[in-house]
């Protein structure tokens, strides 16, 4: 069995599980679980560029906020969008988007694409933060969140958290089947050979930047999915969306995770939101130099966490996994 | 068989106000071996890779299978059927052996911009892939991960994945580099058997292999052309003892 084949066996099952949160957990965690999916559909999208092609995208809160911001300029004054229309084009628009600045970083590589992703990212959030488009840096609600009729049917209800969370089930499934079925494909081969000597693939005859472009834009393409489906979610657009903070917990989401996975990046989404809810809630503690409020300084824990899973986890999480595994086998033989 | 694929004219380039080579003329014939010979320095490495498109000369021009093709990218020459080999082992170290053909001959395919299907199901791919590393010698190894083969092995997997782009010209930068006598002759025979399909252009410091291979020898000092010819000429060339074969190939000169 390989291990992309194990791994998604593994998915499969915590899936169907999840399936069923929506029968026993409250409101709270049946969001909180749509969130961390959401998360997940965004640290794939980056692992393609950051663990399959060998680009380190520090820029790719980016794409995640311009369907997001979409969705808030195609939603009228206290009406409703139609999800059928505002959903791929704003998948649409993060994905030309991802063309455009594609068009230019993609020329560089090391520590000129890790800066200049930065730079574009960052332009779009000061433009964002800096003028009154879409309430500027306040952000701006959906009030009323898209409907999504097919003539007089609906097939799910926005405004239902349960349908919400179905619907981040479905497409998070999807995106997963679609990145699998990507890296499986000629496509897919040429980026890995990319990653691993990019020189050798122009000599054996890739026009290698042309590659890279399209990988940078599917990528892009899929952070708009998870953008548009936290704006649904959360019914709040903001510049924090597109800022260097989420570009960076996704990186490392999906490096602590285990990149070059798919699945490692997902466990990377669900242990950095669970990590945070659990510091978040940790209570006030008495000690000599006074009451210290443990869960306000969550962001110290959260700090040793990362430091302490570079440096014992080479693998990511997955890592860790797959050798519990190998142990058990030898153990067993 | 003397179809010229390919040939340069006065070909230079220029580090800084170093000329590393400097006009060189010389061409590769369909069904010949033509080896580039020199001390190191010469501006044989330079060569190839102007040759090879990794590197724009700073003036003259290089023609491949009656194009010209001065300028153009890596990517482009191979396209026109050009395999390059490394001097130092240039694989892709964690795919296995086949793999690395199966990606090097999928670069024929009419495109890779194929996003749904397998890609190994593209059987004639993989069918060039199996023939590349047949002819390598390499067939038993095809399941190994690049990494786990000797060096031996790797110098070979280097060439099938040249053949599997079904080249026309061969441009070889020592092959040999680095190799034990067994391995060194295994490497000889195979070359022996590619000339007679291809075109090659061979950079090579060992005199043995050199004089056993060639059709014709270009000799490099200091990044020109000293002297070319047949091996039997440029055996006998006085030039060309007294600044390259020296002492130490004595006997290669008399035998």
């Amino acid at each position: 069995m390989t291990a992309s084949r194990a791994n998604t066996i593994v998915l499969a099952v915590a899936v169907l599980a999840l399936a069923a949160a929506p029968f026993f957990a409250e409101k709270f965690y049946v969001q909180f679980f749509a969130k961390i999916l959401i998360m997940g559909i965004l640290a794939m999208s980056l692992d393609l560029l950051l663990g399959y092609t060998g680009l380190v995208s520090f820029g790719h809160a980016a794409f995640y906020g311009a369907a997001a911001y979409t969705l808030a300029l195609l939603t009228p004054p206290y009406q409703a969008a139609n999800f059928w229309t505002s959903f791929p084009l704003a998948i649409g628009a993060s994905a030309l988007l991802a063309l455009a600045i594609g068009f230019f970083v993609v020329r560089t590589s090391g520590i000129y694409f890790i800066m200049v992703t930065l730079a574009f990212a960052q332009m779009l959030y000061f433009l964002f933060h800096d003028t009154k488009i879409a309430g500027g840096n306040d952000g701006i609600y959906i009030d009323v969140r898209p409907v999504a009729k097919i003539g007089e049917w609906q097939p799910f209800n926005l405004d239902n958290f349960v349908h919400i969370f179905y619907l981040v089930l479905v497409l998070f499934v999807l995106v997963y089947i679609l990145l699998r079925v990507i890296l499986a494909s000629p496509f897919g081969r040429v980026l890995v050979g990319i990653k691993a000597n990019e020189a050798r693939m122009r000599s054996l005859g890739f026009a290698t930047f042309r590659y890279k472009l399209v990988a940078f834009m599917i990528a892009g393409a899929i952070a708009g999915v998870a953008g548009y489906l936290s704006s649904i979610q959360f019914g709040v657009v903001n510049p924090e969306m597109m800022g260097w903070h989420l570009s960076g917990a996704v990186m490392m989401m999906v490096i602590i995770g285990g990149m070059g996975t798919l699945t490692g990046p997902i466990i990377g989404a669900a242990a950095w939101m669970l990590l945070e809810l659990g510091f978040q809630g940790l209570p006030a503690v008495r000690s000599s130099v006074g009451e210290v409020d443990l869960g306000k300084h969550w962001q110290l824990w959260m700090g040793s966490f990362i430091v302490l899973a570079s440096l014992l986890l080479p693998n990511g999480l997955l890592g860790l996994g797959a050798a519990a595994v190998r142990r058990m086998r030898k153990a067993r033989d | 068989m003397t179809e010229v694929v390919l040939s340069t004219h006065a070909l230079t380039r220029h580090f800084g106000g170093l000329a590393a080579v400097s006009a060189v003329t010389l061409e590769a014939k369909m069904g010949e071996l033509h080896a580039v010979i020199g001390p190191n320095g010469a501006g044989k490495s330079t060569l190839i890779n102007m040759l090879s498109g990794d590197l724009p000369p700073s003036s003259g021009t290089v023609t491949i299978n009656g194009r010209d093709v001065t300028g153009f990218a890596a990517h482009q020459i191979s396209r026109m059927g050009v395999g390059r080999s490394y001097q130092k082992t240039n694989v892709f170290l964690t795919f296995s052996a086949f793999e690395n053909c199966r990606l090097a001959a999928q670069s024929r395919h009419k495109s890779s911009m194929r996003f749904f299907r397998p890609a190994a199901r593209l059987s004639q791919v993989n069918r060039a892939a199996e023939d590349a590393l047949n002819a390598a010698g390499l067939a038993s190894r095809a399941d190994s991960i690049a990494s786990a083969l000797s060096h031996g092995e790797q110098r070979q997997l280097e060439i099938a994945m040249t053949l599997a782009t079904q080249p026309t010209l061969l441009l070889l930068d020592e092959p040999l580099a680095g190799m034990g006598a067994e391995e060194s002759a295994s490497m000889v025979a195979l070359l022996k058997r590619l000339v007679a399909t291809h075109a090659i252009l061979l950079v090579e410091h060992d005199m043995d292999a050199v004089f056993a291979l060639a059709d014709r020898l270009t000799v490099m000092v200091n990044g020109q052309v000293l002297a070319s010819g047949t091996p039997a000429e440029i055996r006998a060339n006085r030039v060309v003892q007294e600044a390259y074969l020296g002492d130490g190939h004595s006997e290669d000169v008399h035998g």
